[in-house]
């Protein structure tokens, strides 16, 4: 498997997918993975996959000593496999930027030259797909892609893609043309593709002319939350809270979360707003908040995490995702873990899924209005919505999604 | 000897319109008339006119062999009324061969007999009302809305005046009895219970037109021989179908009409005869009682009450709704009494069901809203302006208590007067008659002793007069 982020460093949803779905995989048994990611910090929960760190793969012969290799990156990665992984080198990547050990740096994020290092992050794939023993690669979304294609065309061995989004969903239509390409190069490339939902399945078709006939939808899941995460205490204000939680970006629609909020706050004065995280729209929607005169019940307390977010949902009593484009969308999940009624658009992919939840479209912000006051309004409402909304959201579970998976591979291995 | 009785149920909710939270206080109209009158329209071509006719040519041609019993709503009949008017006369020419029985049932289709007997009392007399002055019948068995009856409802049922009672032959209760029997009612022994024979009704209104049934395709011939191979002893068959079920449920290309049209020529055959639901009261006997404590209906596959009060919005609603009832029948203004009727159907909290996966696909069949959670705030929003109305003319700062006293004083006050009018006159006439009799002995009559409140008394019965 190939993929950019691996809980605890995460940026977004995409380490948490991959992880979930990895470990629900190891979970229906008689798996064995490999997961390759950037840049490993040491504290990743090896138990259920073979972590390897694409910084410390060489691509160039280094002649170092087994005791420098292990005092360097013994903690990282077993020096039998440095070894076994430098006896696969393929060219001479000596004109690279390469270290003590042969080895590329990664940053594991999103830098600005991001580009440099999907590139080189499929440099190294070549390693490693040359070294490991394996039956089928699996790249997760676009920045594998390359590694994936590089992988599949060393071995012969089939390649799955697993699109978590595309760009589309990421621009709003303006698609970036580079981004685009090694999108659309990975699906044509893959045996077989998995979308997180139907509507993302829709886009890859349409949008990426590609056969509806080998894209397949496995919806994502959620693990389940520890006790200590379910036991956050946190000071809950008089008032209602009414929670936005996510990057401020154009995907996400904020605009019509302000919208809405100044709606209820007409007829309503007992509510608070509250739009956690940030991003490239933030100062405009605060300015917005300004203009619709509503600052003082709309708070923007910046970019929440870990423990944080949990804290903050516990005090929320209504969660909203008014997503423009959502492939799926893990948040409304993690409200509802924690009791939360969600108010979802129906642009998001998880609405395909989720029953227990009140959907809208997201630039309906009348009836966004309408939704928040019921659930503050109607006990009953909230009860109901919070109460079926656990239950519902139990059976979510991550080894379901994963027998999908491995139901794809088997039937990608026959052909 | 074997009879069939069919009943047909016509029923149409008012549906609401999409309402705001905003509109509460702002906005006293509730109904989507375009969608009423479209679906009301539409279904009554499809079906019920078509069906309606079949039934006028079916009791002409077999020179009133044919028989059968309607039960239809008074929020239905309004409908008609407003939109589809035709449907109304054609009712009036089936009621007119006196062929066709008019059953009862609440006038708003409300789930009042399970919430507010009073509530319950006064729509079955309003419909009964309803009936007769369209039809000039009188009802003389009563179906409950959606079939619900339990031991609870049927003392109330029997009080109102009714001898049978149409309700679902649900198999918890049975258990090996059969439904094709005459029962009585175990709370009250003189009211003889009908129970819809399941599996027979259904075979028309679901299965009639599903190809994957084994026995696809069910002619009249066919049908009609179940009938016959029932035991001997099993003498009434009650097949309770849904109207719509002719032309619009099972559409008119299924042949469902011809299907229903050739029903009399095969049970003539077989000697199976067409009974209402009067002369299966009136001719057979009940073999036995049948206790029934917790609430039935015909509804789900629980058969229970749970498609209406199943989960925690329906019991709020349904909560709020009928703890406002009291208040409303104190009220005089019209337009608040009728939103109070269109209120309480049932239908609206059918909408609100959860049980998505098993039954709710029939559920959201028939829902006008995409989720029940949709169902439920629209309704509440409308509810909160409807109780806000209530309020207004009966402010809830004075207690139910309070309120009643008060109305009890004016009622009382009522009694009084007519009470003080009646001891007055009468009074009057002592006097006469006094001063008749004493006329010619002593003028100094004493004078009688007057009421307290005489002032008043006197100018009522001036009034009377």
């Amino acid at each position: 498997m190939f993929g950019w982020e691996f809980p605890p460093h995460i940026l977004g949803g995409l380490g948490t997918a991959s992880y979930g779905l990895t470990q629900g995989m190891w979970q229906n048994g008689d798996m064995d993975i490999t997961f390759v990611i950037p840049k490993p910090w040491g504290d990743e929960d090896r138990s259920f996959a073979h972590i390897i760190g694409a910084s410390q793969v060489p691509v160039a012969w280094r002649d170092v000593s087994r005791d420098y290799v292990e005092q360097r990156i013994g903690k990282l990665m077993d020096p039998d496999l440095y070894f076994r992984l430098r006896d696969h080198i393929y060219a001479d990547f000596n004109y690279m930027r390469t270290n003590d050990l042969g080895c590329l740096e990664f940053s594991g994020r999103y830098p600005d030259n991001l580009l440099e290092e999907i590139n080189n992050y499929s440099i190294t794939a070549g390693v490693i797909a040359r070294t490991v023993d394996f039956d089928i690669i699996h790249s997760h979304d676009w920045l594998t892609y390359p590694a994936g294609i590089h992988a599949k065309q060393v071995t012969g061995k089939p390649l799955v893609i697993h699109v978590h989004a595309t760009d589309y969903d990421r621009s709003r239509g303006n698609v970036n043309p580079t981004v685009f390409n090694i999108e659309r190069d990975g699906m044509i490339h893959a045996d077989h593709i998995i979308t997180v939902s139907n509507l993302t399945r829709q886009t890859v078709i349409e949008k990426y002319g590609i056969d509806p006939a080998k894209v397949t939808t496995v919806h994502n899941a959620v693990v389940p939350l520890s006790r200590e995460l379910l036991d956050v205490q946190t000071q809950k204000p008089k008032e209602k809270v009414v929670t936005f939680l996510g990057r401020i970006t154009m995907q996400k629609g904020p605009e019509y979360f302000v919208e809405a909020a100044a709606k209820v706050l007409k007829n309503n004065h007992n509510v608070r707003f509250v739009m956690a995280g940030s991003g490239d729209m933030m100062d405009k929607m605060i300015d917005l908040a300004a203009e619709r005169g509503i600052a003082d019940r709309f708070h923007f307390p910046g970019f929440q995490k870990g423990k944080q977010v949990y804290e903050m949902l516990k005090a929320s009593d209504v969660y909203i995702m008014p997503s423009v484009s959502e492939p799926f969308g893990i948040s409304p999940l993690e409200a509802m873990q924690m009791g939360v009624p969600s108010i979802i658009s129906k642009q998001s992919g998880c609405a395909e899924i989720l029953n227990h939840v009140i959907k809208t479209d997201y630039w309906d912000i009348d009836a966004m209005a309408d939704a928040i006051n019921a659930i503050i309004s109607y006990p009953a409402l909230y009860r109901t919505l919070r109460e079926e909304g656990l239950a519902e959201v139990a059976q979510i579970t991550w080894d379901k999604a994963g027998k999908k998976v491995i139901d794809i591979y088997k039937k990608v291995l026959n052909r | 000897m074997k009879a069939v009785s069919l009943n047909f149920e016509i029923h149409q909710p008012f549906r609401l319109k999409r309402y705001r939270f905003f509109d509460i206080g702002n906005d006293h109209y509730y109904y989507d008339d375009f969608l009423n009158d479209d679906i009301v329209t539409r279904i009554a071509h499809q079906s019920y006119i078509p069906a309606a006719e079949t039934l006028l040519r079916m009791i002409n041609d077999t020179k009133g062999a044919f028989r059968c019993s309607i039960s239809i709503t008074g929020v239905a009949i309004e409908q008609f009324e407003q939109y589809v008017p035709e449907f109304i006369d054609l009712l009036r020419r089936l009621a007119d061969t006196g062929k066709v029985e008019f059953i009862a049932t609440p006038y708003a289709h409300s789930l009042a007999s399970l919430y507010d007997p009073e509530e319950f009392r006064q729509q079955v007399e309003m419909q009964c009302r309803k009936l007769h002055e369209l039809f000039g019948v009188k009802p003389k068995v009563f179906r409950n809305t959606e079939l619900i009856y339990s031991d609870d409802i049927a003392p109330q049922i029997l009080g109102m005046g009714f001898k049978g009672c149409i309700t679902e032959g649900v198999k918890h209760i049975l258990g090996w009895k059969s439904a094709d029997y005459v029962y009585s009612a175990a709370s009250a022994p003189k009211l003889k219970l009908l129970l819809k024979n399941d599996k027979l009704s259904d075979d028309i209104a679901f299965r009639f037109s599903d190809t994957s049934w084994d026995a696809f395709p069910l002619t009249a011939d066919k049908y009609m021989d179940w009938i016959a191979a029932t035991p001997p002893e099993e003498q009434i068959i009650n097949l309770c179908l849904n109207l719509e079920t002719f032309g619009s449920l099972q559409p008119a290309s299924s042949g469902i009409l011809q299907f229903l049209e050739a029903l009399p020529r095969f049970a003539n055959e077989r000697g199976i005869e067409f009974w209402t639901p009067s002369d299966a009261v009136s001719k057979l006997k009940p073999v036995g009682e049948l206790a029934v404590v917790h609430a039935i209906s015909g509804a789900d596959e629980a058969r229970d009450t749970s498609a209406w009060i199943g989960n925690a919005l329906q019991h709020e609603a349904l909560d709020k709704l009928y703890r406002a009832g009291e208040r409303v029948r104190l009220c005089e203004d019209r337009r608040l009494k009728q939103d109070w009727w269109y209120l309480q159907g049932s239908d609206h909290f059918y909408y609100m069901s959860t049980k998505h996966f098993a039954d709710g696909a029939v559920h959201s069949q028939f829902s006008p809203y995409e989720t029940p959670y949709q169902a439920f705030t629209n309704y509440m929003n409308v509810l909160a302006d409807f109780l806000v109305r209530v309020d207004e003319q009966y402010p809830l700062t004075i207690d139910n208590e309070e309120l009643n006293s008060l109305l009890k004083t004016i009622r009382n006050q009522e009694r009084e007067i007519a009470e003080l009018t009646r001891e007055k006159e009468s009074m009057s006439k002592n006097l006469e008659q006094y001063n008749i009799e004493h006329q010619l002995r002593d003028k100094a009559a004493p004078e009688p002793e007057k009421p307290v409140k005489k002032t008043r008394a006197k100018k009522t019965a001036k009034k009377a007069e």
